[in-house]
């Protein structure tokens, strides 16, 4: 009697996307990144070896984040003022493989600046480093539909990751892609059911699936990460199992969402029970972070050093 | 779902005439539009006019490999013409079919191993077609434990459980629905089950509503395999929204749009 097989067989994969272009494939990035090309569940690697290990960018912003927690600003505190420099220290210091810029400076609340800032923003970053980007606009349909067009153009051949095609709005920001040689985010809800639509209205605009990373509105440990985490989990399951509009990489902006908790960043004073937030903001980032790798994610977007730093320790630990 | 597409046989008249004319047209014509209708396989018969059926075959298969890549399912109910099929194809195939004698099944698995080919067995023996559930459970055993000793994967056996002709028989359908589930319930992973879909409606008026009720009706039992004609658009669209209502597949607004093209190849 032969010992049964106890090994996942996986009828589908996940499609592998690049992201950055070389001087040889048409832009400027000194490195690229892959992800995806899964063949089976992350962290398993007794089941399917290879495909892409995730990857970490770091998540800056165009203008001085005001809103930020002091522990977030205070290590960024003499970059935070260029986004050029800002992105450089990340990369240099931080070792990040990307790096996400959110145009904030464009949004109708914090500044409201036009597409040619944008564009010369954009511009900047692309000079200051080597790496591949994710470039997102404000969230603002109208703004991003006026802002998008010229970040796509001034980045032109840089097989930038553009976000964020929704799906009520994805046309503009989809035509500009494809004609710019971009990648796109589609962003769904925490809904599943959106999740694949916004991909099926992508593939009939002729954009190619290894072109797309699937982004669901993010949670944080303590505030949805659970609904978050299943849903990526169901999508990455019928990835494997041969659905192809869900077998796309992830991405998901763990570093965002955690520094909104409550219990990342309430001080000691208030809650001395909980131990110093300098320990416990970073730790509760990781934490979500981490969930968030188990679920299938590819691309993180984080924010603070000390959790990009562990959570790379952790995925250079786990990943074979 | 697994849809064994079965327009290229040499029972339609198309068919048959391009198969005596060498008409390359006719055959890429149906191989193409099966595929993009969302065809996991192809199936190829001869069928019974041809002189050559070997040789029909071998031209058949070539004809067809030359337009799309989706995988063939050989059919014949003479060793020798698979045989010939085998010998020109270009990626493992699934064979169509093989009776539950035990002495049949031991050649049919032996070349699937050989050939890492697939097998679709029939629950009907020499005896012919069993009125009831037990004899078809009985075959069904006898498939299953024949695939183990020839060390042939679970995954690679399609049980057909049999349909007739709904004018022939009405108690049938309800017979088999128990037969599929309890067939399901015979090893784990459990086997293909597929159908002669289109059997079903032979010779009835309404045919194709009665295919599309039954795919759907089979589907909730376990079935997920069927040849059956994929360019019926109607019923590719209620197999497809059966498997979605089963959770087999995620809803979205467009979710017959992404089947499709999650099945083509």
């Amino acid at each position: 009697m032969p010992i049964p097989e106890v090994k996942e067989k996986w009828a589908g994969g996940i499609v592998e996307v690049q992201i950055g272009a070389t001087s040889a494939e048409g832009g400027t990035r000194t490195s690229v990144v892959k992800v995806g090309g899964h063949k089976g569940l992350p962290f398993l690697p007794f089941e399917s070896a290879g495909g892409n290990k995730p990857v970490i960018a770091a998540h800056i912003l165009d203008i001085v984040p005001d809103e930020w927690h002091p522990l977030l600003k205070e290590p960024y505190k003499s970059v935070y003022n260029d986004v050029g420099r800002w992105a450089k220290f990340c990369v240099e210091e931080l070792k990040v493989e990307m790096i996400a810029l959110t145009l904030s400076g464009c949004h109708p609340d914090t500044g409201n600046r036009d597409a040619d800032y944008a564009a010369s923003v954009v511009t900047k970053l692309k000079e200051a480093v080597g790496v591949p980007l994710i470039v997102w606009g404000t969230g603002v349909v109208e703004k991003d539909n006026a802002v998008m067009p010229k970040v796509s153009s001034a980045l032109r051949g840089e097989r930038v990751l553009l976000g964020a095609a929704t799906q009520h709005n994805y046309k503009t920001l989809c035509a500009v892609a494809q004609a710019d040689g971009h990648c796109l985010i589609s962003e769904a809800p925490l809904d599943i059911n959106i999740g694949k639509q916004v991909n099926i209205l992508l593939s009939d605009m002729e954009f190619p699936l290894n072109r797309i990373v699937m982004f669901q509105a993010t949670g944080a440990l303590g505030y949805g990460f659970e609904y978050t985490y299943s849903i990526q989990e169901r999508q990455r399951l019928a990835g494997l199992g041969g659905d192809k509009l869900m077998g796309i990489p992830m991405l998901a902006t763990g570093g965002d969402e955690a520094w909104k908790a409550k219990e990342a960043k309430a001080p000691q004073s208030e809650f001395p029970q909980w131990g110093s937030e300098s320990v416990r903001g970073p730790l509760w980032e990781i934490t979500t972070a981490v969930g968030m790798l188990l679920s299938g994610v590819d691309i993180l977007l984080m924010r603070h050093p000390d959790a990009i730093k562990t959570v790379q320790k952790y995925i250079a630990r786990l990943w074979q | 779902m697994i849809a064994i597409a079965e327009r290229i046989n040499g029972m339609f008249k198309d068919v048959r005439q391009a198969i005596a004319d060498k008409n390359k047209k006719v055959i890429q014509d149906l191989a193409r539009r099966q595929a993009e209708a969302g065809a996991a396989y192809l199936d190829v018969n001869v069928g019974t006019a041809a002189r050559d059926q070997t040789g029909a075959m071998k031209w058949l298969v070539e004809t067809i490999q030359e337009v799309v890549k989706t995988p063939l399912a050989l059919d014949s109910q003479k060793l020798e013409v698979i045989k010939a099929g085998l010998e020109v194809a270009d990626k493992p195939v699934l064979i169509n079919s093989c009776q539950a004698d035990p002495e049949k099944l031991d050649t049919y698995f032996a070349l699937c191993s050989e050939k890492n080919a697939s097998l679709i067995c029939l629950t009907m023996d020499k005896e012919g077609v069993s009125q009831d559930v037990a004899k078809r459970l009985d075959n069904a055993m006898t498939i299953l434990t024949k695939a183990q000793e020839h060390n042939v994967p679970v995954e690679h056996i399609f049980i057909d459980p049999i349909f007739l002709p709904v004018n022939v028989d009405q108690r049938q359908p309800k017979i088999i629905l128990e037969v599929i589930q309890q067939i399901r319930l015979m090893s784990d992973p459990p086997p293909h089950i597929t159908c002669g879909l289109s059997n079903i409606s032979q010779g009835a008026a309404n045919r194709s509503l009665i295919n599309r009720t039954a795919v759907v009706m089979f589907a909730a039992a376990g079935m997920d395999s069927a040849i059956c004609d994929v360019l019926d658009k109607e019923l590719m669209d209620a197999w497809i929204t059966a498997e979605m209502l089963l959770n087999k597949m995620i809803y979205s607004d467009d979710y017959i749009k992404a089947a499709i093209a999650s099945l083509r190849r």
